[in-house]
């Protein structure tokens, strides 16, 4: 890989400065374009981390540099230039405008749908509001009730300096580092993301949401969140935000490892709404996401809940590995893709312990050009006897341009288990349509509420409040592919 | 006062003609009964007017309580008070009865400037009007049509019916799969919601239908016309001696 002068000059000034040993804070708020060794030492000395990781990283980027990308998935875009990427820039408050006349009025139109009040609608914006306050008080009193429980609920970054035990013991732990290209790349250069860690015997009082993460702007492309539930534990994890968001960055691998002990129940609740790129998919963010969790524990849980609308190109597969015996990993997905997206989606269920289930539906929506693809593992393993699993894959198609595929592997590798495979597709009826309309219902409405139907017995897995969001939002990105 | 005008329709359906110039008038306060051999055009009429894609017309003119509907979408027609009981009600998968039915009225209400309804306000009024039509209040927590019986489906379109508070209703067949218990319900249904401001137009191949649901005018569909108009007499006639007599008398 050929670095820039840029980066050249740049490294030679950083590489310079590491011999003195980074005592005071750098001047740059932003690394030099491209990645190697030099960008990942600096990173990790701006975030002033211990040395175990610092050499995590650098053992993260040598499997990184001896890995290819995959093309086994059915997304089709050109080859990223890594080294045209910028890997580190400190965090940037947004230009502030002075009231939501100045904003984009075809983005107002979208909160308004979504229903976000006006108050959230001008933080969202970029809006200058005493409300940002609110919010940070809101997060402090937040804080402190969890704390009380002893929930840690904080950001990596932070999670590292106070919590670097326990941080070090699992970082890595359920997605090792050569996992996957992208995987290896996160480990290597990732920026932030959430650490939650639920002490022995604690049910989270409250869902905890990234919305009240201190610092959660900019964690970047390379986000990282680490969760971990000790023996008879509860949590539920909402991630995302229906509003739609941009970002100047195109690609992002982020990673999300799970640990769950005995008995204890992780709920992981996604929306995502990265921006898919105009009607030829122009100008869309790659989300190239791994995210697994470890049932170690017995009769642990992980569930995964994902409602996934944006982004040009998604490639994303949350998993469970069951090796706990009587553990139980669950998996529910809505994935929408309209006009030029490409979604390549699924999960792995891993049976290892005995008397393992494990329960994936998966809805997968196509309008448009489209293309919308589950892919799908389920294993089970030689010990992993009176195992079971069932998987359904459903798939509505909207309009005759689009596609939808479904890919699951089945190994199995004894006799005493079961695995259950149902697989539909389905349009949306010009009668369904019609008998909608005629009741009143506007076209939008009607799609809508075919749609959401469709997907209801994942959506019905989501927290109230978020589902209510997400109805609108699979509404929102399906406009203008009927009628 | 004419609440429903068909002035010489005429409509093709893939290239074949369907609709010849038919013409029909009903006045707010009248029930008026449409029978006709199969294959005559009687849902085609029905599409036409509720403003299905593919049954637009090609020539003559429809109003709705005086108001051109030719430039108007299926929905906005709803909207404006057109309500169509399917002969073929559509299943919905996924879709709960109750929120089908709250999005339907909220609209019609919000078309109105009536305020719309919130959850318990409206559970309440869906619940009372269920209970009248023997519907179970398990049923509208349902998918909408899904797994339900023929009869049970048509009473659900009634259900809606009563609902919405239509200024002109179009019963296509609603009586066709019915058991004599279930027929009287939703005839009781029908009637108990005729006022002098709406009107109803019911088609039917049985004169049974309209023992219960009296109308003022029974009229003969035939090829894509009316051939024949008269009172609830002329039911009882093809009900004796068909159709062929009165077809080969146009
Ligand atoms: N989409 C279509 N393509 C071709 N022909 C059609 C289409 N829809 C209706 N027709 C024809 O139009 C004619 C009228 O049909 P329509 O359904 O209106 O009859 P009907 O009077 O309601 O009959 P029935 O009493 O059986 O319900 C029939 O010959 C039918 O085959
Ligand atoms: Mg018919």
């Amino acid at each position: 890989m050929v670095a820039t002068q840029e980066t050249i000059d740049k490294v030679k000034e950083v590489s310079s400065t590491y011999k003195y040993g980074f005592v005071t804070d750098l001047e740059a708020d932003k690394a030099p374009l491209g990645l190697s060794e030099d960008i990942v030492k600096f990173i990790s000395h701006k975030k002033k981390e211990p040395k175990w990781l610092l050499e995590w990283r650098l053992k993260a980027y040598k499997k990184w540099l001896s890995m290819e990308a995959p093309d086994w998935a059915m997304v089709d875009f050109p080859k990223i230039n890594f080294q045209d990427i910028y890997y580190y820039s400190a965090p940037k408050t947004k230009p502030k405008l002075n009231s939501l006349d100045e904003v984009d009025p075809e983005l107002l139109r979208t909160y308004e749908k979504l229903g976000i009040p006006i108050k959230e609608q001008k933080v969202l914006a970029g809006v200058a509001v005493d409300y940002v306050f609110d919010s940070v008080s809101v997060a402090t009193t937040f804080r402190k009730k969890l704390a009380k429980e002893g929930i840690i609920f904080c950001p990596i970054s932070e999670a590292v300096q106070s919590h670097p035990d326990l941080v070090k013991k699992y970082i890595g732990s359920v997605i090792p580092i050569s996992d996957n290209y992208y995987a290896a790349l996160n480990s290597a250069v990732f920026t932030d993301g959430s650490f939650v860690y639920i002490p022995k015997g604690v049910k989270c009082p409250m869902e905890l949401s990234t919305y009240f993460r201190i610092n959660e702007q900019n964690s970047g492309q390379f986000e990282r969140t680490l969760i971990i539930a000790e023996d008879n534990t509860y949590v539920s994890y909402l991630e995302g935000c229906t509003a739609p968001q941009r970002d100047e960055n195109q690609l992002h691998a982020a990673v999300v490892e799970l640990v769950a002990m005995n008995n204890a129940e992780i709920k992981y609740s996604t929306v995502q709404n990265w921006y898919p790129g105009d009607k030829d998919g122009k100008g869309g963010i790659y989300n190239f996401v791994t995210k697994r969790g470890n049932c170690l524990g017995q009769k642990s849980k992980i569930s995964w809940t994902q409602v996934e609308t944006g982004s040009a190109i998604t490639w994303k597969y949350p998993s469970c590995v069951l090796k706990g015996d009587d553990s139980v990993g669950e998996f529910y997905s809505v994935a929408v893709a309209n006009n030029a997206q490409q979604a390549d989606t699924g999960t792995k269920m891993i049976h290892i312990g005995k008397n393992t289930k494990s329960t994936i539906i998966s809805k997968g929506i196509s309008a448009g050009k489209a293309q919308n693809t589950y892919r799908g593992q389920v294993q089970i393993q030689k010990n992993a006897r009176g195992s079971r699993n069932f998987t359904q894959c459903d798939s509505l198609l909207i309009g005759d341009k689009c596609g939808a595929h479904t890919v699951p592997y089945i190994n199995q590798f004894t006799p005493y288990a079961r695995v259950e495979h149902e697989a539909t597709t389905s349009k949306i009826s010009e009668d369904q349509l019609f008998y909608c309309l005629q009741r009143g219902l506007d076209t939008e409405q009607a799609t809508s509420l075919i749609v959401n139907g469709f997907c209801k017995e994942v959506m019905k897995e989501l927290p109230m409040e978020f589902a209510v969001e997400a109805q609108k939002l699979i509404g929102i990105s399906l406009e203008g592919s009927v009628g | 006062m004419s609440l429903l005008e068909i002035k010489n329709a005429k409509l093709k359906v893939d290239n074949k003609d369907i609709l010849k110039g038919l013409s029909l008038s009903v006045n707010s306060g009248e029930v008026h009964a449409i029978m006709g051999p199969n294959g005559s055009g009687k849902s085609t009429l029905s599409y036409m007017l509720a403003g299905r894609d593919g049954y637009e017309l090609e020539s003559g003119k429809v109003f709705l309580d005086g108001q051109s509907l030719s430039d108007m979408e299926a929905d906005e027609r709803a909207r404006s008070g057109l309500f169509l009981a399917f002969q073929y009600p559509v299943e919905l998968p996924g879709v709960g009865g109750m929120s089908f039915l709250r999005e339907a009225v909220n609209s019609r209400r919000k078309f109105l400037g009536e305020e719309e309804l919130d959850h318990l306000a409206f559970v309440k009024e869906a619940r009372k009007v269920a209970s009248k039509m023997f519907v179970k209040d398990e049923m509208l927590k349902r998918a909408v049509n899904v797994g339900f019986s023929g009869g049970e489906k048509k009473r659900f379109e009634i259900l809606q019916m009563a609902m919405l508070k239509p200024k002109v209703s179009i019963l296509d067949e609603t009586d066709s799969g019915l058991d004599v218990d279930a027929l009287k319900i939703v005839s009781d249904g029908v009637n108990e919601q005729r006022t002098n401001d709406n009107a109803i137009v019911v088609i039917t191949h049985y004169q049974r239908l309209l023992d219960y649901i009296v109308p003022d005018f029974v009229h003969i569909l035939s090829d894509g016309i009316i051939i024949k108009s008269g009172g609830p007499e002329l039911a009882l006639e093809v009900e004796k001696n068909g159709y062929a007599g009165l077809i080969n008398a146009a």
